[in-house]
């Protein structure tokens, strides 16, 4: 399993990276998109929305099935990832490079709240 | 516990996504879906399709049986390795299971049914043998596994892995079987709307014709690529686009009703008595926003229906679906299709999308 140590996940699958500017990226797992297998379509919560954590803000689709994607953490949309609505598939071959939207965070101590890669990596075996 | 094909080491060395398949453990992909769709589209891939069951009858009065017992007529068949897709029909018409019907000799045809309906099937096929009295035998071949080997080039990979079957199934027209030998037989049918051959044998030979076709090119492939596959060339898949709530005639499956004579084949009155529940069509998504998929409602402009099975067309680049739509929806109708939150535009079509690897709609 890929899991960049300096990334924080969520049960359902998000990874989360701070940025220099202070935002977060999100994306999904290399597991979560190795369960979906060959994406084909991304729908990333809109830009300006306010997302409660936890909230189901957009959905990824594969071939094989639709799967929700949820916030990590609360925040305001402030830019999403318009290459992945041409090459959903990016996300198959490169799962933390291929973030989805960024937030700017309500409480960037938030993020501490979320999985390590180790906690992630127990809780997405079970 | 799941059941297992006599591949499943050879699915699991080879990095295969395992799922459980009504009760099987099955291949889904080794790596890529649309790459496995696309190979079978352009040149070769091999499916494990070990879980489908044939279940041979025997019996001088066979013919006659079978004309009883299935919405098709095996009259039909009267070259030996002559195949034939038809209903296994109710009481009230609706559908069994469907099945491939091969004619071998006189006093021996060949069923191949569903995986998960096969027991139901055999315990069906039982009742009927008993009402009609013709004394057929029948007989679950759990000895034997199948592979399909589909795609432009999937006759020379398998000849050129197995060059001794070729002068026997050369010649073999689409849905023609030949017997190589004691207990293989090899036919010229399929679900992927490709050239290509299904190939049964001894679940002991099994490996060897799956590692021969694999070294001779033909990629393997999962039950991913065999569904998005088969629901580019139209076809319908047991259990989600018909069951029993559905008649042949709602399922897109008349032209396998053979009602040309008065032959009372079981579930006939009740399907000639009832009427038709709807149309089964095609739709195209024309609007970006997500994937069709089975249980999505359709609004058309006789009322609402329902999709049955949907996907990604990895051929057309665009998402596809089978659906039950109100009687009198035309091909060219606009409809709406409700995703989600969002009512997308799709247009309807007459399957199938994709044959021989080109586009149709």
């Amino acid at each position: 399993m890929i899991l960049p140590p300096e990334l924080k996940y969520t049960a359902s699958h998000e990874w989360a990276r701070l940025e220099a500017d202070g935002t977060v990226s999100v994306g999904i797992t290399d597991h979560a998109q190795a369960q979906l297998g060959d994406i084909v379509f991304v729908e990333p919560p809109k830009v300006g929305r306010q997302l409660a954590a936890g909230e189901s803000v957009g959905v990824v689709e594969s071939v094989k099935a639709a799967s929700d994607i949820y916030a990590p953490i609360a925040g305001e949309v402030v830019a999403t990832n318009d290459d992945l609505g041409a090459s959903p598939e990016r996300i198959n071959a490169d799962a933390y490079g291929a973030w989805m939207y960024r937030l700017k965070p309500a409480d960037p101590a938030d993020l501490e709240k979320l999985l390590d890669s180790a906690a992630y990596e127990k809780a997405s075996a079970e | 516990m799941l059941k297992t094909t006599p591949l499943n080491a050879i699915h699991r060395a080879a990095g295969a996504r395992m799922v459980d398949f009504g009760g099987w453990d099955m291949p889904v992909n080794y790596g890529s879906q649309i790459e496995e769709h696309h190979a079978v589209r352009r040149s070769a891939g091999v499916f494990d399709v070990s879980h489908m069951r044939s279940v041979d009858l025997e019996g001088k009065g066979v013919r006659d049986f079978l004309r009883f017992a299935l919405a098709n007529d095996v009259a039909k068949l009267q070259v030996p390795g002559k195949a034939l897709y038809s209903c296994l029909l109710d009481e009230s018409a609706g559908v069994i299971d469907d099945l491939i019907a091969y004619f071998f000799r006189d006093d021996w045809f060949r069923l191949v049914v569903n995986a998960g309906t096969a027991d139901g099937d055999i315990d069906w096929l039982h009742r009927l043998n008993a009402l009609a009295g013709h004394g057929v035998a029948l007989r679950s071949r759990d000895d034997l596994a199948m592979i399909a080997v589909q795609g432009p080039q999937a006759r020379e990979a398998f000849w050129s892995a197995f060059p001794e079957t070729r002068s026997a199934t050369e010649a073999l027209v689409p849905f023609q079987a030949a017997r190589v030998g004691d207990d293989i037989v090899v036919a010229r049918t399929g679900y992927t709307g490709e050239d290509g051959f299904e190939v049964s044998c001894p679940a002991e030979e099994v490996a060897t014709l799956w590692n021969g076709v694999v070294a001779a090119g033909a990629r393997p492939c999962g039950l991913g690529a065999r569904d998005t596959l088969r629901l580019e060339a139209g076809m319908n898949l047991y259990g989600q686009d018909m069951d029993t709530g559905a008649s042949p005639f709602d399922a897109g499956l008349a032209w396998t009703v053979d009602l040309t004579s008065a032959r009372g084949f079981f579930g006939r009155k009740a399907l000639e008595a009832r009427p038709r529940a709807c149309d089964f069509l095609g739709l195209v998504l024309e609007d970006k926003g997500g994937v069709l998929r089975a249980h999505q409602i359709v609004v058309a402009e006789r009322g609402e229906g329902e999709i049955t099975s949907g996907t990604f067309s990895p051929t057309l680049g665009v998402s596809i679906a089978l659906a039950r739509l109100p009687v009198g929806t035309a091909p060219g109708e606009k409809v709406r299709v409700q995703v989600r939150d969002k009512e997308l535009a799709a247009r309807v079509v007459k399957p199938p999308f994709v044959r021989h690897g080109k586009p149709l709609i």
